[in-house]
């Protein structure tokens, strides 16, 4: 069986991407691609994936199921994916960004990891 | 239990702020929303109430009920599903006979004006007798939930046009919601089934923000059914350069060439199958290599071959016109009009395709 042909959806979704990343430059406009608003070729986004490569933070999320958050090749591109408990995609983006909001502490989780803490603390006589 | 938020009731089950953001982004997209609605999308999450959900389910196959319960869980699909109290659904509930009416009669009763009617099936009109729940026919009980629902969500080609019931001959009598219920306001959410992730993101949309989504003439949503099959199937530059398969073991399918035509009624189908796809975004009609039925669209039970290409002329003077006339008067509106456009319309195509001219079609 040949390969499929291509929608031709990379080049232009690259230029995008490069747009976004001068804003970010210029002004610190931050910017999300939904990656399943598009339509691609079953190889068009493994070969998206390649082209963007592998860049130097990588991070997991464990948060109603597991989200791989990877940053490109390109500094401030970021490919994130989030899987539900049963390890399915339920979303896939390109994030151009500083550092993606989802892997920041939230003020809720730390204020209840902070009463958690007091609350061990309690129970240790120092 | 009811009165909590979705982010409170997230957090009870173990999930942390992050993990709410994470189903936002999730919520977003499924949504079909810019991303940069998440924040938003978070804000109303926060304080939204679990809406009263009343599930009736007509002259139907039970497919939409198949499609939406069978998604993996826990999915988004579910966690949207356990956002809702869903007071009423004879198929699910464990309640049966006069318990699961008085359930549904006391949902009406506490959530007067507030609660979200989703129907899937159409209404027979030929015989009451035909569909009967407790003993009350689908038309009262259609009627008589209507009249204190917020919104009507017609789930499925069925409730949303007619569906494989009104087929002709429509032995039934079958009709659609929107020919019965003319005073609230209606999403259709067709498709047969319509995917998962599409119903659930209309309940999300109402959910999320309290209002009903952007509609487009068919009262369908357009975050979903903007588009067609057509604009957003990769096998698209294949249509364009003229690279057809001629049949479904040639090269050209071997190839993965556009299945136009083989029958594919992705030029003329609006419905999100292409980007969405199909068991937790694997893949698609299309991808699997059988062009699209439209089962999104209106009459596309009675459009000819689902195998002959979409420019072999069809044309039906529906044989349901007198039904749909019944449920006119029972709305007090009338169709005359428009069935005799279409009769006319129907004379300057060509003759109705045989059942022998269907079958030389799939044979070529």
């Amino acid at each position: 069986m040949q390969p499929l042909e291509k929608t031709g959806n990379i080049l232009p979704l690259l230029h995008e991407i490069r747009h976004a990343l001068e804003d970010l430059l210029a002004t610190g406009q931050t910017m999300v691609i939904d990656l399943q608003a598009m339509p691609f070729a079953p190889s068009e986004l493994v070969e998206l994936k390649e082209i963007l490569g592998v860049g130097e933070v990588s991070a997991e999320l464990h948060a109603l199921g597991k989200s791989t958050i990877q940053e490109t090749a390109f500094s401030g591109a970021w490919w994130i994916v989030h899987f539900n408990i049963d390890e399915k995609m339920i979303s896939q983006t390109i994030e151009i960004c500083h550092i993606p909001a989802i892997l920041m502490a939230q003020h809720a989780d730390i204020q209840m990891g902070l009463q958690q803490l007091s609350s061990t603390l309690g129970g240790v006589s120092l | 239990m009811n009165q909590l938020s979705l982010e409170e009731r997230l957090r009870l089950h173990g999930v942390s702020r992050r993990g709410f953001l994470k189903f936002c982004a999730a919520t977003a997209s499924l949504m079909a929303l810019s991303p940069a609605m998440i924040p938003r999308i978070a804000a109303a999450l926060e304080n939204a109430k679990r809406p009263s959900v009343i599930w009736l389910s007509f002259q139907e196959c039970t497919g939409c009920t198949e499609s939406i319960t069978r998604s993996h869980s826990p999915s988004l699909e579910s966690l949207i599903f356990d956002a809702i109290s869903l007071d009423y659904h004879h198929t699910l509930q464990v309640a049966s006979g006069d318990a699961a009416e008085h359930a549904r009669e006391q949902a009406m009763k506490d959530n007067w004006g507030k609660y979200i009617l989703v129907v899937d099936g159409s209404i027979p009109l030929g015989n009451k007798g035909f569909s009967t729940i407790a003993g009350i026919s689908n038309v009262d009980m259609l009627i008589e939930t209507a009249k204190g629902a917020a919104a009507i969500v017609a789930v499925g080609s069925c409730a949303a046009f007619g569906g494989l019931p009104k087929a002709n001959p429509n032995p039934t009598g079958a009709v659609s919601i929107d020919m019965i219920i003319k005073d609230k306001p209606i999403i259709n959410v067709p498709g047969c089934p319509p995917i998962p992730v599409v119903m659930t993101g209309v309940l999300a949309h109402f959910l999320t923000f309290g209002t009903l989504p952007e509609l487009d003439h068919l009262k369908r949503p357009k975050a979903f059914y903007g588009q067609n099959i057509h604009d957003r199937c990769y096998r698209r530059p294949f249509y364009e350069r003229g690279q057809f398969a001629e049949t479904f073991d040639d090269e050209g399918a071997k190839k993965g060439w556009c299945l136009f035509k083989l029958g594919c009624k992705g030029p003329t189908t609006y419905n999100a199958c292409a980007t969405t796809k199909w068991n937790g975004g694997v893949s698609f009609p299309i991808e699997s290599g059988h062009g699209c039925l439209g089962c999104s669209e209106p009459n596309f039970w009675d459009a000819g071959s689902f195998y002959a290409p979409l420019s072999t002329p069809i044309g039906h003077v529906a044989q349901n016109a007198g039904y749909a006339l019944a449920a006119g008067a029972l709305a007090g509106a009338a169709i005359g009009f428009a069935n005799k456009q279409k009769s006319s319309q129907a004379i300057e195509k060509h003759e109705e395709i045989t059942v022998n001219d269907l079958i030389k079609g799939e044979t070529k």
